[in-house]
């Protein structure tokens, strides 16, 4: 670069060079745009008015004495790190504002729910029934379908939702309870039970634990177990007082049906006897504490309504079964589950579930509600909700 | 004046101290708010240092590059809030070195994590996280379960915590591979858990996370670490989260 200060005019735009020259481009000296120059002061003058309205600047005085409550408008903080500004505007506020805004939408339906406490008249009031489902289903999506799978149709180790199939009980309070409390969560009222590990712990040797499978894989086959199996005597000895004589399971002890070919851990030989070896002991978290009270109720009524409820409130009133349509798929296939371990066979969740439907006291089929839990698409389509 | 410029470019001096100014304000803008950090950072009841396994775990979770992907904060916004829980407070990553609070979410925010799936789901995650969210991309971490977990050193990372603030007790470093063993190994060494108890709090989650009793890997480490995230300031659920239902320590 020269440093030469004899001016030079280009030309051609007749504009002063700056002399520097390369490589035959010459740099003309065109002063910042106008324009540019005044926005750039505005800005600066913008935000002298923004420090004034708005939290800015870092105060002294918190140097000078420990931070002490403060009142900013509805908000208590209890740091005074910063100024204020004019405004008081804080975005603990404008949170509070918006959820506010929220809650006073869901109120015609959220003080009706919270009123009745009674799950069996909010099945029978289809506009509250509808409200719960809507929220049940968004609450699943977010903290049960990580586990539980989008579609409740779980996965190995974790179980599938819209079968008939329960450990612990499907009947609204067994869901509610497993839900609030969880099993083996840790929470001083969590559902407990621990399945010995018969080989790893010695307690039976490795040929009978054989035997015991064999008798297993008997239960649960077409023709059923024959009591002159070896394994007979030691599934009695062993295994009956937490899964029952015939093996159809304990729900006071969340001990699985091993008759219904559903298997939580495979049900392939060497699924099997890993559990017999090893047991199992899956963990379901607590989420009271962690969700509010409208939500496990609203979660209860959602799990409950997937296709495996029991007891009072299984029927879907009818009125809300038309009404829900749109997400009702003409097929009720599940996902296709990753893992080429997953046993739980689905025709045997949906058929088993039409059955009960057939069974319990009511005169609306529950199909409409199993297909919409069983089916995962069901959930991405939510526009009919609102 | 826009025609002046050249007297401040050429005249080099001058432009220097015109730099050192410039500069100086940015400096002291970005820096003297970090010399007062106490004053921004709300006191609230059941924060405390991590668990040397906890610690471990953090040092997995940076080592591993979990950051770019997962942040560890939770805005103020409503569907934040809806989502995920309590908005975060500063104090709750007080004692992250460095904080993970992060701004990219390719996975799902993590602050508030802790207790919210089992940790066979974690294992079986971490693993293979096609196992159980099909539509996942995450990369699979099974090797974590044949590591074992860094606890040799714990206590040299725990000392050079304290130079910045975080509060480690000698006892805590001393004890720090005991305590951090004894956390995962439950079986064996109940004393040591008492231990470990005794010095970092009863709401300790001391089991084994991974399964397998036989050694502390990087899985109970990193696994302990995911559990206690955003479980240690306990947040009355029943109430509508404001500013005020955070629990203020007034001490």
């Amino acid at each position: 670069m020269s440093d030469q200060h004899n001016k030079e005019i280009d030309q051609i735009t007749g504009v002063e060079t700056t002399g520097h020259e390369w490589d035959g481009l010459k740099e003309l000296n065109n002063p910042a745009p106008r324009w540019w120059v005044w926005v750039w002061v505005a800005t600066v003058v913008w935000s002298v008015g923004y420090w004034v309205v708005y939290p800015a600047w870092p105060t002294a005085w918190p140097f000078f004495g420990s931070g002490s409550m403060e009142q900013t408008g509805s908000v208590t903080r209890t740091t005074t790190g910063a100024t204020k500004g004019t405004f008081g505007w804080t975005q603990y506020e404008e949170l509070e504002a918006s959820q506010a805004e929220i809650t006073a939408r869901q109120a015609q339906y959220l003080d009706k729910f919270q009123a009745t406490t009674s799950y069996d008249q909010i099945s029978k009031d289809p506009e509250l029934y509808a409200f719960a489902q809507a929220g049940g289903k968004a609450l699943f999506k977010n903290n049960c379908a990580v586990c539980h799978g989008s579609g409740a149709e779980g996965s190995k180790g974790f179980p599938n939702l819209n079968d008939d199939d329960w450990l612990w009980g499907g009947t609204l309070a067994d869901i509610e309870q497993t839900l609030r409390y969880g099993v083996r969560s840790g929470h001083d009222e969590a559902r407990q039970s621990v399945m010995p590990s018969f080989g790893k712990d010695e307690l039976l040797e490795k040929e009978e634990i054989e035997q015991v499978v064999d008798y297993v894989l008997a239960l649960s086959s077409d023709t059923g177990a024959d009591s002159n199996l070896p394994g007979a005597e030691i599934f009695a000895n062993n295994c009956a007082s937490c899964h029952g004589e015939n093996g159809a399971g304990g729900r006071d002890f969340g001990a699985p049906n091993l008759t219904d070919a559903i298997w939580l851990y495979g049900g392939e030989r060497a699924d099997i006897s890993n559990t017999v070896y090893f047991a199992h002991a899956g963990v379901m978290p607590f989420w009271e504490g962690k969700l509010d009270e409208d939500s496990i109720r609203q979660l209860t009524l959602y799990v409950h309504s997937l296709g495996g409820g029991e007891g009072e409130g299984a029927a879907v009133p009818e009125k809300v079964s038309m009404e829900v349509p749109a997400e009702v798929p003409a097929q009720a296939e599940e996902e296709p589950v990753v893992t080429d371990e997953e046993p739980v066979a689905e025709e045997s969740s949906s058929e088993v579930s039409s059955e009960a439907a057939t069974e319990l006291d009511v005169d609306v089929p529950a199909e409409p509600s199993v297909e919409e839990g069983s089916n995962p698409e069901a959930v991405s389509d939510e526009s009919a909700d609102k | 004046m826009l025609h002046h410029h050249a007297k401040l470019e050429r005249k080099s001096v001058i432009m220097l101290l015109f730099i050192i100014v410039t500069v100086l304000i940015g400096g002291i803008v970005e820096i003297i708010p970090l010399f007062r950090m106490e004053t921004v950072i709300e006191p609230v009841k059941g924060v405390r240092p991590y668990t040397p396994l906890e610690l471990a775990g953090y040092n997995i979770y940076i080592r591993e590059g979990c950051y770019n992907c997962h942040s560890q904060q939770i805005r103020p916004l409503r569907d934040e809030v809806a989502r995920y829980g309590h908005y975060s407070l500063a104090a709750e990553s007080m004692y992250d070195h460095p904080f993970q609070w992060g701004s990219k979410r390719t996975g799902p925010e993590l602050a508030r994590v802790g207790g919210r799936y089992s940790d066979d789901w974690h294992v079986a995650h971490l693993k293979d996280p096609r196992a159980v969210v099909p539509e996942s991309i995450m990369p699979t971490y099974a090797f974590l379960l044949n590591n074992q977990a860094e606890l040799n050193d714990i206590g040299e990372h725990m000392k050079v915590l304290r130079t910045v603030g975080v509060p480690y007790t000698d006892d805590q470093i001393a004890n720090a591979y005991q305590d951090g063993m004894a956390q995962a190994h439950t079986e064996d060494l109940d004393e040591n858990v008492a231990g470990l108890l005794e010095r970092h709090g009863d709401k300790i989650n001391a089991r084994v996370f991974d399964g397998n009793p036989e050694m502390v890997t990087e899985m109970d480490a990193l696994i302990a670490y995911l559990q206690v995230l955003g479980t240690m300031v306990e947040f009355p659920a029943a109430e509508p989260v404001t500013p005020d239902t955070a629990p203020v320590d007034q001490e």
